[in-house]
């Protein structure tokens, strides 16, 4: 489904990411673990076009995502709260995005019934603008946005980052979903490994802007994730 | 202590993401403070000439007449363009700097600030021509003392009147309400508040007054500007309870409205948004100081067409220059959404021409002054439709200044109600106008000219595609730098 060819990125001489090939199978939940500055959400970033990758190209879907748009209608993303609009109420959002992906009220409405308790009540009906919410409420609404209109490849920068501990098992639970339905690719990144052992099919370790382990998850992989990072 | 302020600020300048426009803009800006300051220093001696050797007055006593509207009016500007004291204050908040002393900081600032300076360059040559056509020295001096203090009271008012929202409209309406007594002679508050300006050249403790107010109003400000200092207190952010809007009436404009419906909610929720909507209403009447022939050297009819340009386009000149740094807070969401810019662009296009239209019938109060007035108006609402709608549009897919639409809610942020950039950028779509006015005026007949600017406005409905398709252009080439530059906060 994407697929990095040759990949890398410089700012000023510095190249922060590495990639010859990273091929994400359609279907898969792929995790992308590392320390800061490893380069994940410049991944992210460039598989979603919002940055120009000095050499190289990204696939999604076998459209390179810097020459056409088409891709954009298959794929969703939450990566900061600069995917959020502060000024409309979680409502608001959801239904926009929802018309810009197809979807009616109805649709939306049906999507956000399912998720009622993730939201916990604390996002619909709040009476608040997203800009007053909470840094884990508006996470909230960013991950749920990023369902809205069915889309096949999904990208959620540490999804799990700013949850309370309820709502982090309740999204591992969503996730897993996700990934069973042969439709979805998940692409999450996290800091944190359990999470991401739990949740994740396959798991890349970025380190400095390469890629320096590909793992198929089995019970041995946070045990050898740990050990990695506990050099 | 203060060199480290000093040294933040320097650093937070020359390091600033968009260092280089606005290295370009503070000079464009410090020529026009130049410019203005001649003016009024060449101003300052021509208003004494003009009262002492051409209307027989003398020229004291006039100008201390009309004292208490401009220092009204100079609050009223203040209020509109003065920046407030603003450092990056949450930092320092943890920092070993005693508080008075980021207050005293900021508040030093301000003293030198440009709106305090400019009145010098007026009243400076105004008091050198008084003192050498003999008026006593030591008086001239004291009336310039009280002066000074006046202006620096205003300094600290608008300080704390920033912080209340709906004060400054008092303000106004009490400005409005005397000068339309006066105007229809009913009550005459110059005649009163004369006495006072006038004592203050008289009598030496009538100025100490304004100096005691002055100083009561900065230790006022200073202690609520300290007080507030907390993040529960002046830099917390307040929110009020609000309700999910449906405006499911605008879904006839299609595809746009998805658009139109967030747009419209950008303006009503923003302040700094909001303040374009003030700006368009200030700007219906910026004509009453051209057609009531208030002011000599606006009688020439090319500058109608000037005025008229202002009076209808005051939303579409404010707005449109912004497009679409409006959308800088969540430009990554735009950008990964399948998003046909036509319909994005089309959306503000709308705001703009149904803002131009409101105006214009707004603007029927003109007809009072003829209907030849109305006309230009008319003329220039479909120039501003058909030609300046696009330019602004064109012109804003080069402006990458992120803009903070929540800024107003922090109590130290950023105030500024609107930007003195847009106006000052806005001048070069007045000069076409004008210049087909001309021609056509010049050549042949006044209605010639207005026929060729009516011309070059539908014209422009033409070109919609051309520059729509042009502007898209645009915002695919620049996207990876504008993604950039709004990433990097003010």
């Amino acid at each position: 489904m994407i697929t990095v060819h040759n990949f890398t990125k410089t700012y000023t001489g510095n190249t922060v990411l590495t990639i010859d090939h990273l091929e994400i199978q359609k279907g898969n939940s792929f995790g992308l673990v590392g320390n800061n500055g490893a380069g994940k959400t410049t991944l992210f970033s460039a598989v979603l076009d919002l940055i120009k990758p000095t050499t190289g190209h990204i696939e999604n879907n076998g459209i390179k995502v810097s020459e056409s748009e088409e891709w954009k209608s298959v794929t969703s993303a939450f990566i900061d709260e600069t995917f959020l609009i502060g000024y409309l109420t979680a409502e608001e959002y959801f239904y926009f995005i929802g018309e810009l992906r197809g979807q009616n009220k109805a649709d939306v409405n049906g999507l956000l019934s399912r998720f009622e308790d993730f939201f916990h009540g604390e996002v619909l009906g709040q009476k608040k603008y997203l800009r007053d919410l909470s840094k884990g409420n508006q996470k909230k609404v960013g991950i749920i946005a990023a369902l809205i209109g069915n889309p096949e490849v999904i990208v959620l920068d540490e999804p799990f980052a700013n949850l309370d501990p309820t709502t982090q098992i309740r999204l591992k639970k969503i996730l897993k979903e996700l990934s069973a339905n042969p439709e979805v690719t998940v692409m999450i990144s996290s800091h944190d490994l359990m999470h991401v052992t739990e949740v994740c099919e396959r798991i890349v370790v970025l380190d400095k802007g390469e890629v320096v382990k590909d793992l198929t998850t089995s019970a041995a992989t946070l045990k050898e994730l740990e050990e990695h990072f506990n050099k | 202590m203060f060199k480290h302020f000093i040294i933040l600020q320097w650093k937070s300048f020359w390091r600033s993401a968009s260092l280089t426009s606005g290295l370009f803009m503070k000079l464009f800006m410090g020529f026009w403070a130049l410019w203005l300051a001649f003016i009024s220093a060449i101003g300052g001696v021509a208003i004494f000439k003009l009262l002492k050797d051409t209307l027989h007055l003398d020229p004291l006593e006039t100008i201390n007449r009309f004292l208490i509207y401009w220092w009204v009016a100079d609050l009223l500007f203040r209020y509109a363009l003065q920046k407030m004291p603003i450092i990056n204050i949450k930092p320092l908040l943890l920092l070993p700097f005693n508080k008075r002393k980021i207050v005293s900081f900021a508040f030093g600032k301000t003293v030198f600030s440009f709106f305090n300076i400019v009145h010098a360059f007026f009243f400076i040559p105004f008091s050198i021509a008084l003192i050498r056509y003999e008026y006593p020295v030591q008086n001239v001096l004291l009336w310039n003392i009280g002066l000074i203090a006046l202006i620096y009271s205003n300094n600290f008012l608008n300080i704390i009147l920033n912080k209340k929202d709906n004060l400054i409209f008092v303000v106004g309406g009490i400005l409005a309400l005397f000068g339309g007594l006066q105007y229809f002679g009913y009550f005459d508050i110059t005649i009163y508040t004369a006495y006072f300006f006038q004592g203050l050249y008289k009598a030496w403790y009538l100025s100490l007054i304004p100096v005691f107010i002055c100083i009561l109003l900065l230790l006022r400000s200073f202690r609520s500007f300290v007080k507030d200092l907390y993040l529960d207190a002046g830099l917390a952010i307040k929110s009020k309870s609000v309700k999910t809007e449906n405006l499911d009436w605008l879904n006839r404009f299609g595809k746009t409205a998805t658009f139109l419906k967030n747009d419209i909610k950008l303006i009503k929720r923003n302040k700094r948004a909001r303040s374009t909507v003030l700006v368009s209403i200030l700007f219906l009447f910026y004509g009453l100081l051209f057609f009531t022939g208030a002011i000599e050297t606006y009688e020439g009819p090319v500058w109608r067409i000037f005025a008229a340009i202002f009076v209808t386009g005051g939303f579409l000149l404010s707005f449109g220059q912004f497009v679409p740094s409006w959308d800088s807070a969540y430009y990554p969401l735009m950008m990964s959404q399948n998003i046909r810019y036509k319909e994005y662009l089309s959306s503000k296009w709308w705001l703009m021409v149904i803002a131009t239209l409101i105006s214009t019938v707004l603007a029927s109060g003109y007809l009072y002054f003829g209907w030849e007035v109305y006309l230009a108006i008319v003329v220039a609402a479909i120039y501003n439709i058909g030609v300046n709608s696009h330019v602004v549009l064109w012109a804003g897919a080069y402006v990458k200044t992120p803009i903070d639409l929540t800024s107003n809610k922090k109590a130290f942020g950023d105030k500024q109600a609107f930007n003195t950039k847009t106006l000052l950028l806005s001048l070069p779509k007045m000069v076409l106008p004008m210049l087909l006015y001309a021609i056509g005026h010049y050549v042949y007949s006044p209605y010639a000219g207005y026929a060729l600017v009516t011309v070059a406005g539908i014209a422009g409905f033409a070109f919609k595609d051309v520059v729509f398709n042009k502007i898209e252009g645009i915002y695919r080439k620049e996207k990876y730098k504008t993604l950039w530059a709004y990433k990097q906060k003010r």
